[in-house]
């Protein structure tokens, strides 16, 4: 796998001002090492044992890596198109709450595994509305995504907590305790769903029409016009699909927890626009990969699970997670620099 | 001669209580170059965004080959033969030579049924449409931001002819140039009228009016202001129309 970046230098430059960009265009596979290789030592070091090379370890992040991902694929769609989407954090907790109360109102009566599909399709049912508001609001009224979908965040979150009666809805399924604890020959339902969505996300961005159109719209909105692609249409579906990737999210967590919770995204939100921007993409829009977010969200798992794992207050991880993301924007800014490209 | 390629009869426009173009008719002859001359805020572009599909006109219409394309989406216009060449360029910088040219139209290939961009195909499509204009692109898979404005401005010219367009529309394509690139760009302009292409140009800039032109269209306030060959007329006479006066 290679990140795409297509920043490679032009001809004429220098040597070293090519290496410099090649670091600042890679930077988060190397940080992803130095942090990894920085608890190996921590962990040999002062607790005597291995880091990175225990199933347990490596289970523990890739589920909260899934957990990230599930809210930031989506949204890697979305700000490659120039917009963003902060609705998903309690997307995720409207539909968690959907599935979790229809699951509740219907499983003795049709059965578990009907119970589970039909509280799932209610729960992406639920973000897909939100997704559909979203767009109209920023496609067609064009209400800056960032205000829009503030707005929505709050209505979201109004909409989980009333309907779950400002309680958590807990559920007895076996059914959805597989979604969300289940393995498949040993490999966990959450990671299992969120690699099937990468794939699907990545295809669908680095290779599809559709995707070129999206890095079209995020890098200039007229051109994409006047290349006759219906931009409302399409930043329609995007909104929808982010919300549809962090409902997928509350299904998880609803299976997971055996419960579904207003606040089920919320925490995972900062984390989410972290891996997205970490992993490469610009708030200009026009830039970022799905494979750039996934490293991003390795890396805040990594120090998520790294910063517990070494004894250390648990709160430090919003530290360290919010020094990232400036490193992140400053890392874009550095390099739009040295390619010239003046956004 | 044939038959105009394009007649755009009485157009006029406005927008809420601005009449920006009232009653403009013209028409566009097979391999003829038109320009639309006109300072700032004569309706040049209100016209051509008319004729491309951006703008429905309020009144009159618009005809290519005998079709009517009044109040025709842009896609459509552009399916119909009329490319437009916009003066910020209308080009996606942050993607490569290939899918500027191909962008609203890319190409797919299929892997085991399943379709994939043609990133390499549309850039070796795109060197050779570049190669023919006699334009080198050092690396095309690079970003069309790296590239300089003339070379940014013949990937949109490359745009219509490898689209086989028979109007090309061009919105004051050596505003951003240098003189050699603006020299490029008029000598495309030679090509596409060898070709058979009919042009529409928009330039306030006089040297280019006379180089280009086989016929000027002053506006002026929105209206014609005059209609003179290059021959028949002087600097002095366009800049008096273009005035109003």
């Amino acid at each position: 796998m290679t990140v795409s970046h297509d920043f490679s230098a032009p001809r004429g430059d220098s040597a070293g001002k090519r290496l410099l960009k090649a670091l600042l265009n890679g930077w988060s596979w190397l940080f992803l090492a130095l942090i990894l290789a920085f608890f190996e030592i921590y962990a040999q070091h002062n607790v005597g044992t291995t880091f990175i090379f225990r199933a347990y370890n490596i289970q523990s992040i890739g589920v909260a890596t899934a957990q990230i991902l599930l809210l930031a694929l989506g949204l890697t769609l979305v700000v490659v198109a120039g917009h963003i989407d902060l609705s998903i954090g309690f997307t995720t907790g409207l539909a968690a709450v959907a599935m979790a109360l229809v699951i509740r109102a219907i499983d003795p009566a049709v059965g578990g595994l009907a119970a589970l599909f039909i509280g799932m399709l209610a729960g992406i049912f639920a973000a897909i509305l939100v997704g559909l508001v979203n767009g109209w609001l920023v496609a067609s009224l064009n209400v800056p995504s960032f205000i829009g979908t503030l707005g929505t965040y709050g209505v979201a979150r109004g909409m989980a907590l009333i309907v779950a009666g400002g309680a958590t809805v807990s559920i007895r399924s076996e059914e959805a305790r597989f979604l969300g604890n289940g393995d498949i020959y040993g490999m966990e339902m959450p990671i299992l769903i969120a690699i099937v969505l990468v794939i699907g996300c990545h295809y669908l961005l680095a290779h599809t029409k559709f995707g070129v159109h999206t890095y079209a719209i995020g890098a200039n909105r007229a051109s994409a016009e006047r290349a006759g692609i219906n931009v409302k249409r399409h930043l329609v579906i995007l909104f929808v699909l982010s919300a549809v990737t962090a409902g997928i999210g509350g299904l998880i967590y609803t299976g997971r927890f055996s419960a579904g919770a207003a606040n089920a995204g919320e925490p995972i939100l900062l984390y989410a626009v972290a891996a997205v921007f970490i992993g490469g993409a610009s708030l200009t829009g026009g830039q970022g990969t799905v494979i750039g977010t996934v490293i991003g969200a390795i890396i805040i798992a990594v120090i998520q699970f790294g910063l517990v794992f070494s004894g250390l207050p648990p709160y430090w991880q919003f530290v360290a997670v919010g020094l990232v993301i400036i490193v992140a924007v400053l890392v874009d800014q550095s390099r739009d620099k040295l390619t010239g490209h003046l956004s | 001669m044939t038959g105009p390629l394009l007649e755009a009869e009485h157009l006029s426009k406005r927008f809420g209580g601005v009449e920006a173009v009232r009653d403009v008719s013209f028409a566009v002859y097979p391999g003829e170059c038109v320009v639309l001359a006109g300072d700032n805020g004569a309706g040049k572009s209100t016209v051509i965004k008319m004729l491309s599909g951006v703008h429905e006109p309020t009144a009159g219409t618009a005809r290519f080959e005998g079709k009517e394309i009044t109040g025709e989406p842009p896609s459509a216009v552009r399916d119909a033969g009329i490319e437009t060449i916009y003066q910020d360029l209308a080009l996606a910088d942050n993607l490569d030579v290939g899918l500027n040219l191909y962008l609203g139209r890319e190409k797919t290939r299929a892997i085991f049924g399943i379709p994939f961009v043609d990133r390499k195909g549309m850039r070796a499509d795109a060197t050779k449409v570049l190669e023919r204009l006699g334009i080198v692109v050092p690396n095309p898979a690079l970003p069309v931001h790296n590239l300089s404005g003339g070379q940014r401005q013949a990937i949109a010219i490359a745009r219509a002819i490898h689209w086989k367009a028979r109007l090309v529309i061009m919105d004051e394509p050596t505003a951003a140039l240098g003189v050699p690139e603006q020299r490029e760009v008029m000598a495309l302009i030679e090509r596409l009228k060898a070709d058979g292409v009919g042009i529409i140009l928009i330039s306030h800039n006089l040297p280019d009016i006379f180089a280009a032109a086989d016929r000027i269209i002053v506006l002026a306030r929105g209206r014609v202001a005059g209609e003179r060959r290059p021959s028949e007329t002087n600097d002095e006479e366009i800049v008096r129309l273009m005035m109003g006066g």
